[in-house]
This record gives structure tokens, sequence and C-alpha cells, in this order.
């Protein structure tokens, strides 16, 4: 890999090729603040994205173009990070994201039944958003309230002992 | 500063707060204002008591009063009673079970009698956001008397000899580790607290973090003195807002008080911490993989040696620690390296924190000493299986440990009976199981999480993984055949023996240690095609008692396929290769007609 062209510092830069097409100047430049508050440090990639996705909601590819533009480093090593670690994501999230736990503690006790209500009440799987933008459904490893199992994340809101029976009445409160 | 003469502490851990203990502290202040009580009586929201099933928790000091399941409703009749008049709020007692009798003492509990608290010393005790109240338990004089009376390798000593083994999973000692590191020579050392919990099931390094953190930054500290580093990086879960919050609260405290930075109590001893954030992959919990991770790659391990002692962060030595390793470590400097040896079993020294969880009555956080047995962690810390159900096995070591049965009830615990037992101790979650749970869904459970979580890095992990799922799966729907049992014990034995890391050469445990203690219940589902206890949906038969069938049609209504068939008023009837094993119908039967084996 001594070829230079290979070498990763010698990417093209983000806007010289296309990066941030189909988004706005601000949302461009917003990433762009991002990344130099990190220094522009390609071994601050996680955190960076951490950032990104708490102002984006979401990581699309034109985003993460972005951010290996800013960081000279190829788009694909970027879709590596976003790929290779759960918390990120590609798809948009509802207005009330809700995310059921399908750790140990929560598996025993019945999540697997408020995955199949919720499925079944919003009309969408996991990893999916309803048509109007207002639910999406995930699931996550463990929020450490065991004690409260099976649990479910409705946004920051943790709803506790679930019953799979009453998840009509607990959507209800999200209007 | 006020001197208060009542302290109301309430639990501030992620899972009472996610049953409003942050509106019952409010509500506390409120009615403790109301009453003109603001200057005699303290509220103070704590880290984690442990006893989550009966949560939110407030304990009135000094009384010790122990108050369960508390409502912000509940908090002006604690003001008017128990702070005004002093007298017990006799309701939100906690009822021994046992004896049905209310028990206001929790040192009298059945769930707190066994334990002894060592790493969860302060945890449920001071205000983890405020740095006075750690100095006040003796914080950070473990810290100073080391940069003043020990030399490294000295304070390395009393590590080694205190027997202490590295909490993660691995039981590495740490006094080894930390002598590994310390002979290293380089421009730059780095330690590294281990906070990715990824075990699902665990939560005890998040209740230290958020109900202990400055221990934490001593010991990080007392390590970097030892090895020669000047940089701790924390490694934390994404997850755990509240503990990022915690610790970012108390590194800023630290520094501000010069317990952290440059020349630290004036002895030119530097150190600093930052954290560094994971981003949900299991494998990060590996010690290369977290290096990797925290240089902004992806979370793939390297194969071992070099150890990261030798070449670890940015290619310097690196020494990590687990958050519960570094949570023993100022109290070992403070009582004693022969103190802490003489607690535990004689291979394991010290305490081990549990997380508690599944079909067990006190579900929790608990800290008991090696050696004890799983029989007293279950039936007297933990009360016994809900719901008066029999008991059938208790996972430890998450998805890298196995399953342990009625015969190693009377086992003490440690690291190396787990290991022999077909388990480990991993991080400590201790899932318990009961009658209800099909022994090969839950292995197939944890197939389903490894599977998901290998980084994919290595063949034997990425598809010999996939390949056992897919065998436990076809058992569990009915297609298993005689020849299935060996092949995955030839398998996992293969993917033991070669996969790269300790994910995945711990990743079968589930299966072998399943089909060890639990081998006619796959027998059952391949031969019988019949889950014992009824959990696979697959082969679960629906039918319905023509005696007590009254022909309502509530069940042919309910049924989306017209698999049930009958007359009005006449019994009906389900057809069998129509029902796809929904449970609408059961549901929907008030004459309890419909039956399932």
């Amino acid at each position: 890999m001594d070829s230079v062209n290979y070498n990763e510092r010698e990417a093209p830069a983000g806007s010289s090729n296309g990066a941030g097409a189909g988004l706005k100047a601000c949302q461009v430049q917003a990433i762009k603040n991002i990344c130099q508050s990190f220094h522009n440090d390609e071994g601050e990639l996680i955190n960076i994205l951490h950032k990104t996705q708490e102002a984006f909601g979401y990581l699309p590819p034109e985003v993460q173009a972005v951010v290996a533009g800013e960081l000279r480093i190829p788009a694909a090593k970027v879709y590596g990070i976003v790929t290779f670690y759960t918390f990120f994501t590609m798809q948009p999230k509802g207005k009330y994201p809700i995310s059921v736990c399908l750790g140990t503690a929560c598996y025993v006790r019945g999540s697997e039944k408020i995955v199949e209500a919720l499925k079944k009440e919003l009309d969408i799987d996991i990893g999916g958003i309803t048509p109007d933008g207002k639910f999406s459904i995930d699931s996550l490893r463990c929020v450490g309230a065991c004690g409260l199992a099976p649990v479910m994340l409705i946004g920051d809101r943790v709803h506790g002992r679930v019953d799979a029976l009453h998840i009509k009445d607990i959507l209800a409160q999200y209007p | 500063m006020a001197i208060y003469k009542i302290h109301l502490l309430v639990c501030g851990g992620t899972g009472c707060r996610a049953s409003e203990s942050a509106a019952v502290v409010e509500s506390l202040r409120a009615s403790l204002t109301a009453a003109g009580l603001s200057d005699e009586a303290q509220v103070v929201a704590t880290g984690c008591f442990g006893f989550c099933e009966q949560g939110p928790i407030v304990k009135v000091m000094p009384d010790n009063t122990f108050y369960t399941g508390v409502t912000p409703a509940d908090a002006a009749e604690i003001v008017a009673e128990h702070v005004l008049k002093g007298r017990q709020v006799a309701r939100l007692l906690y009822t021994d079970p046992q004896h049905k009798t209310p028990v206001s003492d929790a040192k009298q509990m059945g769930f707190y009698r066994k334990q002894l608290r060592v790493a969860l010393r302060n945890c449920g005790f001071i205000d983890p956001e405020n740095i006075d109240e750690y100095i006040a338990r003796d914080g950070y004089a473990a810290l100073a008397t080391v940069l003043s009376d020990y030399s490294p390798r000295a304070a390395i000593d009393v590590v080694k000899r205190s027997g202490l083994r590295g909490r993660g999973g691995g039981g590495f000692p740490t006094g080894l580790k930390w002598e590994i590191a310390c002979g290293r020579q380089a421009d730059r050392k780095y330690v590294v607290c281990n906070a990715d919990e990824g075990d699902p099931g665990a939560f005890m390094d998040r209740s230290i973090l958020e109900g202990d953190p400055h221990s934490i930054l001593e010991a990080m500290m007392i390590c970097g003195y030892c090895i020669g580093a000047d940089r701790g990086l924390i490694y934390i879960r994404a997850e755990y807002p509240l503990a990022i919050h915690r610790l970012e609260v108390a590194i800023g405290q630290a520094r501000a008080c010069g317990l952290l930075g440059a020349d630290i109590m004036g002895t030119g001893f530097d150190f600093d911490i930052e954290l560094r954030y994971g981003a949900g992959a299991f494998v990060c919990g590996e010690e290369t993989a977290l290096i990797r991770s925290m240089e902004g790659r992806r979370g793939e391990p390297t194969v071992k040696p070099p150890y990261p002692a030798e070449s670890g962060y940015r290619g310097q030595p690196t020494n990590v620690n687990n958050v519960e390793t570094f949570a023993n470590i100022p109290v070992i400097f403070l009582k004693g390296a022969d103190w802490f040896a003489g607690i535990g079993s004689e291979r394991s020294k010290g305490t081990k924190v549990f997380a508690l969880a599944g079909k067990i009555n006190n579900v929790g956080l608990i800290e008991v000493p090696m050696g004890i047995t799983l029989r007293e962690v279950i039936f007297e810390i933990g009360g016994g299986i809900k719901d008066g159900k029999r008991f059938k096995a208790v996972q430890t070591g998450g998805p890298s440990g196995g399953c342990l049965t009625e015969k190693h009830l009377d086992t003490p615990i440690d690291f190396d009976t787990l290991l022999a037992a077909g388990s480990m101790m991993g991080s400590g979650g201790m899932i318990v199981m009961d009658e209800d749970d099909c022994m090969v869904s839950i292995a197939k459970f944890y197939l389903e999480f490894t599977v998901d979580e290998s980084c994919g890095k290595c063949a034997p992990c990425r598809i010999g993984n996939k390949r056992l799922y897919e065998v436990l799966r076809k058992i569990t729907l009915g297609h298993g055949t005689a020849d299935d049992l060996e092949y995955m014990r030839n398998l996992s034995t293969v993917i033991k023996d070669t996969a790269l890391c300790g994910l995945g050469q711990t990743s079968p445990n589930p299966v072998l240690s399943t089909l060890d203690n639990f081998r006619s219940e796959y027998e059952a589902h391949i031969f019988d095609h019949k889950c014992p206890a009824g959990q696979c949906k697959a082969l679960k038969h629906y039918f319905i008692l023509p005696e007590k069938c009254t022909g309502c049609t509530a069940c042919a209504r309910s049924c989306a396929v017209n698999a049930i068939v009958g007359e009005r008023r006449q019994a009906h009837s389900i057809i069998q290769n129509k029902c796809i094993r929904c449970g609408a119908c059961i549901e929907k039967c008030k004459f309890e007609a419909i039956q399932v084996n």
C-alpha cells in the first residue's frame, strides 16, 4: 500500500467531490463545526459521530460524506464505523422513538411479547418507522433497570413492568 | 455548612429514577420547606441501594429506617410523621415475606444480612455529585497515603498481596497486571477504566459509577502513580447517560480541588482523566477492541501478544481495569492488603458484586464475599423464585457464561469453581430462571446475541456461531435431528479452540452448559417434538376440550386463519395444520376450554 493514490490522507476533500449534496448549507456548516471542535482529528471519529447524530437524529450517507471530507478520510471508513456500532443509525427515528429492552432479564420476563404487541399495534417491524413519522421501534440490550423488567423506553422515559396487553394505553399517552 | 439532624437518602440510580425517584426528592424537599424543617433535615439523592425490586427507596438517617416503594404522594406523610414526630410510617416499611412482619432496619432484612459492601461502600450513602461527602468518607485518603508514603513498587506490592483479581470477567491478578505495565519503558503510559458494561442483565459498573464516581477517579490515579502514567481514560457506554453525567461532575470537582491535574497534593505527580464514549458494541468490552475503539476505529480485537501493557492505546503501554476492580483499590490501601485477603475464598479474595435479575423475588444489586454459595444468594438474599415457582437454572457470566442448576446450588462461588462448573464469573450478571423457561430457547437467545455482536474478524466466531444459532433455531422449530446434538458439541469445541478473542472463545458456553445439564430438554424437542417448558411456539399444540366448550364462537371469530370450526352451541375444534399457534383464541375463551401442550 505504498502507492500515494491509496494513501488515506490523499483522499479528495468532501466539498470538492459533491459531498453534502442534498444538505442545506447551514447543515453542512453544522457538521464542519462539530468536526472542527474535535480538531478534525481522525482519532475522535466516534465522538464526532455521536455529536453529529445528536444534531441530526441519524447519519445518512450525505452526512457521513461531509464528515469524511472534513477529516480527509475515505467515506468508506466513516460508513464502516457507523455500521459497526449499533448506537449509530442510518434510519431516521420517529418523533417518539421506542426502544424495547431485549436484555436477558427482560427476555425471561417476556419482552418478546412486547415487541410482538408493538409490531401489531403500529404495523411496522423492528427498525421501522410509522408512515406519519410518530413512532419508530428499536431494540436495545439492557438499560440496567432490570428490577423493572420488562422495560421499554419511549424517548427518554422508561416504562417499567410493561404488560403487552397495555401497549395501546401506553402509546395513547403520546399525542 | 449547615448541620442537619436528619438525612433523607433517596435512591437516585437509573432503576429508581425510572420509577420517579427524582419527583420523590422534589416533593420531600417541598414538604420539608412547607413544614419549616429545611434547616433540620436534608434530602440527599444517593447512588443505588441495590434493592431495585422495592424502589424507589428512601432511607432515613440516623435511625436507619428503610422505606420501600415510595411515591411522590408519600412525601408529606414521611415528613409529618417521621421527621416531625419521630414515628415510622408503617405502611411504607418493608415486609419480611417469610414472617409477614414489617422490618425497618435494612441490616435485619434477608436481602442485606449476608451482604458485605466493599466496592459498593458508598453507594446509597453519599451524594455522588458532592466531592465533600466522598472526602468525609475517607475519600482521596488512600491516594494521599500512596503518594506520600509508598514507592510505586511498594504500592504494587500491596495490591499483589491483597490477592485482588480483575472483576471484568477474566480474573487476572490486578497487581501482576500493574507490575507488567510498570516495568515497560515508554514516553507515555495510559490507565484505562473499562466501563463498557455490555453483558445484558449486568449493571454493577453502572451503579458504582452513578453512586460513587470519585472512588474510580482515585483508584485510577493510584494506578497511574504505580505504573508511571499521567493520563487516564474512561471508556463508557453511551447508553449510560446518568453515569456519564456523574463522572463529568466528579472530574470537574476533582480538578477544581486540585485533586486532578498537575502537581496533585503538592507531590509533583500529574494525572488527568478524560471520558471516551462507546457506541454500542459488546465486543468493545474486550481490552484490545476497546483500545481500538478509543482510537476512533472499529472495535475489532487484535491478537495477543502484544498485550496492552506492552503496546496499547496509541501504541503505548496501557493498563486496562474494570470499574469494580478499581472500586476495590482505595479500600485496600485504607484497610490493608491483609484485611482484604482475609475476605473470600482461598484463590479469590474479597467480595463480588452481582446483579440479580430474572425470575427472582429480590431483583437488585448485591455484594457478597467470594465463596458464598448459590443457594445463599438465590434463596436467602434473593428471596427465592417469583410466584412460588420451581428454581430451574441460574445463568452467570452473561453470553460468555453457562447455566448452573440445582446440583450446583451448594457450590461456593469464586472464579475457579464457576469455571470448573462450566460457567464463569464474568462481570457478575446472575439471571435466575424458573420451570417456565426453555433452556434450548435460552441458549438460542444467547447465540442470537453473539451472532449479532460478533465483530466478524475471525471465521470461527463469525461463521461458527451463526451455524450454531441455526441449529438451535431448527430445534426450537421442531425440525431437529438426532445428529444435531453431537454436531453442536463438536462445533462448539472448535469455536472455543480457534476463535481470536474472549468473545468467540466463550460464546459456545451457553450451548455446552445447557447440553450438559439439560440434555433431556433438547431430546424432548428433537424426538418428541415437545417443549417441556411450553415456550417454543412451533411445538405448541392447541386443542379444545369438547366438554368445556359451549360453542359461543368467540374463539372462531378471533382466529385470523380460520383454523377453528364448529357450529354455534356445538363444541368447536381446531384444524391443526391451519393453526399458526398465535394464542389469540385462548385469550378470548371465557370457559378455559382451550388447552395447550
